[in-house]
């Protein structure tokens, strides 16, 4: 009894922590810029953070052949040729990590021309930390009763 | 439940022709590969060698193949089929009582997956240049095909398949949570059985089942012993049955079924094998290293790991194998022999030693394989929901001679799902870590010890890859 007490306990605990809002400290948007050298395969500012809300502004310059950018989740995209500058603007409005990625086959790594974006707090990051640590803690506090060797 | 007693699907098992028609399928597609790996565009991202094989059929193999079926790739796989038809001298039937070719027993040192170890390693190392580089990837394919056919030259049954092919060890590895087995229905019938024609080939044991009575399965006379090497007799785990059926049509006391079981029912009694604890650290390893250097946002990285032959490519192949044969091993035996405590007494009331031997670690590591497969679960998803809009457009044009065979070569490039990815990852990597620590229960059982350290040790690389991977 006193065990389906805390395993539904430890399920409603999952629950809050996969579903639950996530605080956020609010923060008042801003326009932020960044310039971002594109070049095989990487890009020179690979992980950018910002707010939720804020106003982004991606100058993207491509150092040797047509890169692009693309923005997960957004499915927003630039291009650029070589030694041209092109603009990417849009606010930041859903909170999370994001991938974002050369959309212009720009050679053999191209699939994996990738950076990151963080608006905000890593979301998924810290539900999969709540939710692995409340699993852990159920292992550990209800173990698996060992097999009891006895002697005839 | 026992899914041969359904006849549609017996015949069909049993059936040489059912089997024979998705294997030409199998080959034709596999040489065209080939083929349009050595002759289609040099753009990866467009040729049907790389779209077909890195997304296509690795999507397939890992997201539902390895999980439901275990090592259902391996029984159409058209890797071994040339040197096994070579080596029997015919396509349908068994081989004469007389071999064709040297027909040699493998090594007895090399009995292991060792060398799948290694033809991994190998395949890993080079992983950058061989995911992104069509003519590397019909090279390595063809090589396989050709190893295959030279090993059936040389050495019985699918020498290849069994102890060398990079792919079959670590399906064989993780079939063991799969839910689905091939097995015995009834151990008392194999042990009277004559001249296991199962193991030994119908034609081999001279078995003439007209002569028998009662009157045995007809098609037992056409079988032949089994490819993999293995007596199903004695089959206890998926690893090195390869699901190919010959038992099933050779058996002659129809004894041999397919059961669906519940997930992992293999891992609730742990390997001691020191050659498969590495297969587990290898695949948990290499899922880490390719969440971070392919899809993290670290240009240094991949430009290590695409140079082949630089200094930078040295480091990077030197930290890969430290981190597969000294770190995450080096880091589990710690964890375990740290706080290694035992719960249970022997019978006769002396306690069971504090040392972790090479039995009790190996053990252990069986907690890494489901993690393992939902790591490769984790890291695939991304890879392959990203790419996935290749595939129609390498349909219509697989060799990049500007064909449009079915209007889709000029599909537009488009991830799928990203919306739903990091909730996707979450459940995988978080399913994962339950899976393994209720593994390690089992398997802390098995050699009474405390599962604590190696459900820590999975939840800490659990972190890790999540922190690759979201």
């Amino acid at each position: 009894m006193q065990s389906r007490f805390f395993l539904l306990l430890f399920v409603m605990a999952g629950l809050v922590v996969a579903f639950a809002p996530f605080p956020v400290r609010p923060i008042a948007p801003q326009e932020r810029t960044f310039r971002i050298e594109a070049g095989q395969f990487a890009y020179s500012s690979s992980e950018i953070k910002v707010n939720p809300g804020d106003t982004v502004n991606i100058q993207l310059v491509s150092t040797d052949v047509v890169h692009g950018l693309y923005v997960d989740g957004y499915d927003i995209s630039i291009e650029a040729d070589p030694g041209q500058t092109k603009t990417l603007s849009f606010v930041a409005d859903k909170p999370g990590s994001f991938r974002f990625r050369c959309n212009v086959t720009c050679g053999a790594m191209h699939p994996f021309m990738i950076g990151k974006l963080s608006v905000g707090k890593k979301v998924w990051f810290y539900r999969s930390i709540g939710l692995s640590i409340i699993a852990i803690i159920g292992f550990l506090k209800f173990p698996r009763r060992p097999v009891l060797i006895t002697a005839h | 439940m026992e899914l041969t007693r359904l006849p549609f699907l017996k015949s069909a098992l049993k059936s040489r022709y059912s089997q024979l028609a998705v294997f030409i399928v199998m080959l034709v597609g596999y040489i065209f590969v080939i083929l349009a790996g050595l002759i289609g565009t040099p753009v990866g991202s467009h040729n049907f060698s790389i779209v077909f094989v890195w997304i296509a059929w690795w999507a397939i193999l890992i997201l539902v193949a390895v999980p439901f079926f275990g090592r259902g790739w391996c029984a159409v796989c058209p890797i071994p089929l040339p040197g096994e038809w070579l080596q029997r001298g015919a396509v349908l039937n068994p081989p004469d009582k007389k071999p064709r070719w040297l027909n040699l027993r493998w090594p007895k040192f090399l009995r292991n997956i060792w060398l799948q170890n290694i033809s991994f390693l190998l395949l890993a190392l080079f992983s950058s240049v061989l995911l992104t580089t069509p003519n590397i990837t019909g090279i390595v394919l063809a090589a396989m095909l050709f190893a295959a056919i030279g090993l059936s030259m040389i050495f019985e049954r699918r020498a290849f398949c069994r102890y060398l092919c990079p792919v079959g060890g670590f399906i064989g590895l993780y079939s063991q949570t799969a839910p689905i087995e091939l097995r015995i229905k009834d151990k008392q019938v194999c042990v009277v059985c004559d001249g296991k024609p199962c193991y030994n080939g119908a034609s081999t044991v001279g078995l003439d089942v007209q002569r028998l009575n009662p009157p045995l399965s007809a098609n037992s006379n056409t079988g032949y012993g089994c490819p993999w090497d293995v007596f199903p007799g004695g089959l206890t785990k998926n690893t090195y049955c390869g699901l190919c059926m010959e038992c099933i049509r050779t058996c002659p006391h129809d004894n041999i079924a397919i059961n669906l079981r519940p997930f992992s029912a293999d891992l609730a009694k742990p390997s001691t094998r020191l050659d498969e604890a590495f297969k587990a650290f290898i695949m948990l390893g290499s899922a880490m290293i390719y969440a971070g250097v392919l899809l993290g946002p670290w240009g240094a990285f991949k430009d290590a790991a695409y140079n082949v032959g630089t200094s930078a490519w040295f480091i990077y192949a030197t930290i890969f194998l430290a981190i597969i044969f000294a770190i995450l091993p080096g880091f589990f035996w710690l964890m375990i022999s740290l706080t290694s405590r035992p719960f249970a007494k022997h019978p006769f009331g002396a306690p069971i030693g504090r040392g972790v031997g090479v039995r009790k670690f190996a053990s252990l590591t069986t907690a890494l394989i489901p993690l393992g497969l939902m790591f490769w679960v984790a890291f695939s998803l991304s890879f392959v929901l990203t790419n996935a809009t290749y595939i129609l457009a390498s349909l219509s044009d697989p060799l990049g001679l500007g064909w449009n065979l079915f209007g889709t070569a000029n599909a537009v490039w488009q991830p799928m799902l990203t919306s739903i990815l990091a909730p996707a990852q979450t459940l995988a990597l978080v399913g994962g870590l339950i899976w393994s620590a209720r593994t390690a229960q089992k398997a802390a059982n098995e050699v009474k010890v405390s599962s604590v350290p190696v459900v820590i040790y999975c939840f800490i690389t659990t972190l890790v890859m999540l922190g690759l991977l979201l």
